[in-house]
């Protein structure tokens, strides 16, 4: 059985890119353009050109849909005309800058939230968005970059997009393009190659970027695969199988951090999210080193960019199962326990009942390495 | 004495040690490196991907002699244009292994380890904000002038003027060039 597709519903094709200048609005410009000679109704809903030349000169022969006028603090801006596009309702509609956010006083707030309204409409819209503005990877940019987008757009709207194009161009080639002038006008140049266009900005941008569409590629062949199998549930879950997120059990002691480390390690390499729980039994008291203990646990967490999730109860198996399930965790971490004594040694070990209530999540218990054998990858403890 | 009486006892004796053998952990009491010592404590602050193995070596040492927990701690730097909150990936994928070569090399020595992390607008700043939420006995840093290894001498200076703890520095030496790098970490962190 397949999955059903809303038929009435408009396609969404997003070009994605590292930074401005790498040709994405062009792209779609092209795009728009082949297909009005195949006979559709384009229309162009929204054209930032940043005062390039070769960009508004490919505008042109396509309709453009004037922008509207609104007052906001006695001032007049200019925004896209949304209801004017669902009133000509073409059959392509361009909208650049998806996730531009709109002046207050139009229907939403977002860009991207008047280009799902497009899209109910059933019209198919072609947008343009730099990698940066996804919201899981602002932190990674800001820190790359040193520069703070404000303007995010959910992750999860990529991942619906019909299409992900990348627009890929070389550092070296950007870089070329600006000093040429062909992405800012001459008195930002300067500006521009001392703040955010720098090689190491852009070559840290672009391995985002490739791989953030290499990830989006891998959901929907996925979630393609499936479709018209047996298993109609299983195409709806296939985006969560493939973005990996990982769930690490902490405790407030010392050994925590080693944990959180490792586990962060993991998410790196995975590209994938980060959560950590504590779950603390029901009117537990903290000692003062515990207290202290906690207070790392959190400030790590903050550092690292975790999140730290802190639950009462006294099943610990029933509350990692539920946070699992509320935030789609593939992977738990779980330290080495303490041998267990007592009729405890009768209980199923953590890991095991971890694995019989959370089927296809992976199960990894860190290993304390500092009692490992020194082999060939340990030995360089200190470096000459 | 009859049989019974002799039968009871060995079956009484048996039931014991079941027991014992269930309540104790099976290797007898636990690990060394897991009791953390509730007195002193030494932190060793660094801000880059390597430390003075000097450094180091003191803290073991004075760790082991005052039966004290070592506290490495990465102190990491938020550029004045970000928030103070912001998250430091890049700055944690040099700070996060080497905080593990330490504690590794530490734990295998018998010394306990507690890691912290800092966050502030300069090392210095990293600093103070970790000793205002905590007390320390020690403080352990080499004078070196490099500022990736550690703190620089007008931060060194800061320190002897407001921290209120024992600080140890370790003057310059030619063994200063041998470093714990995060090249030291065993297996695949």
């Amino acid at each position: 059985m397949a999955v059903s597709v809303d038929q009435s519903r408009g396609r969404l094709k997003v070009f994605i890119g590292m930074a401005a200048g790498v040709g994405k609005t062009y792209r779609m410009l092209l795009e728009g353009h082949a297909e009005q000679e195949v006979g559709r109704d384009v229309v162009i809903g929204l054209l930032e050109t940043h005062g390039r030349a070769e960009t508004a000169s490919l505008a042109e022969g396509l309709p453009i849909i004037p922008r509207r006028r609104v007052r906001y603090r006695e001032t007049v801006v200019e925004e896209m005309d949304m209801p004017a596009i669902l009133s000509r309702a073409p059959e392509l509609c361009l909208i650049d800058e998806l996730a531009h956010t709109n002046v207050p006083g139009v229907e939403h707030t977002k860009r991207f939230q008047d280009i799902e309204a497009v899209l109910d409409a059933g019209i198919d819209v072609l947008s343009t968005v730099n990698v940066q503005h996804l919201e899981s990877l602002n932190d990674h940019i800001t820190e790359l970059s040193g520069i703070r987008v404000r303007e995010t757009i959910p992750d999860a709207l990529l991942g619906r997009a019909d299409e992900v194009v990348l627009i890929d161009l070389t550092p070296e080639a950007l870089l070329e393009r600006l000093r040429a002038g062909k992405v800012y006008p001459a008195e930002r140049i300067d500006a521009a190659l001392n703040n955010f266009f720098k090689i190491e900005n852009l070559s840290a941008l672009r391995e985002v970027a490739l791989r953030q569409v290499a990830e989006e590629v891998g959901a929907k062949r996925l979630t393609t695969e499936l479709v018209g199998s047996r298993e109609e549930s299983l195409a709806a879950d296939a985006p969560y199988a493939v973005g990996e997120r990982l769930l690490a059990l902490v405790e407030p002691q010392p050994s925590a951090q080693r944990l959180v480390r490792r586990a962060w390690r993991s998410a790196q390499r995975l590209g994938a999210g980060l959560d950590l729980l504590w779950v603390r039994g029901p009117g537990k008291e903290l000692s003062e080193s515990e207290q202290r203990s906690l207070a790392a646990l959190r400030q790590l967490a903050s550092v690292l960019g975790a999140r730290m999730i802190e639950e009462e109860s006294d099943d610990l198996t029933a509350a990692v199962v539920e946070v699992a399930a509320r935030r789609g965790t593939t992977y738990i971490l779980i330290g080495g326990s303490r041998p267990p004594r007592g009729l405890a040694r009768l209980r199923v070990p953590l890991p095991q009942r971890l694995m019989q209530r959370l089927p296809g999540v992976d199960v990894r218990i860190v290993a304390d390495r500092s009692h490992r054998p020194t082999g060939s990858s340990g030995t360089g403890v200190e470096s000459l | 004495m009859n049989v019974s009486v002799i039968v009871a006892v060995a079956c009484a004796g048996a039931l014991f040690g079941i027991a014992a053998g269930y309540w104790l952990p099976p290797h007898g009491r636990r690990p060394a490196r897991n009791r953390l010592p509730g007195g002193r404590r030494i932190l060793l602050p660094f801000t880059g991907e390597e430390i003075s193995r000097r450094s180091f070596e003191a803290a073991v040492r004075l760790a082991k002699a005052e039966d004290a927990i070592i506290m490495p701690a990465f102190l990491a730097r938020v550029p004045m244009n970000l928030p103070l909150e912001t998250a430091l990936p890049v700055q944690c994928a040099r700070g996060m292994p080497l905080l593990e070569a330490i504690e590794q090399r530490a734990t295998s020595q018998g010394v306990p380890v507690d890691s912290r992390v800092g966050r502030g607008r300069s090392a210095r700043d990293a600093l103070r904000k970790l000793l205002e939420q905590e007390h320390f006995d020690r403080i352990i840093v080499s004078a070196d002038e490099d500022p990736r290894v550690g703190l620089s001498y007008e931060d060194l200076r800061w320190m002897l003027d407001r921290v209120p703890a024992e600080i140890l520095i370790l003057r310059p030496a030619p063994e200063d060039t041998r470093r714990i790098s995060t090249e030291a970490v065993k297996g695949h962190f």
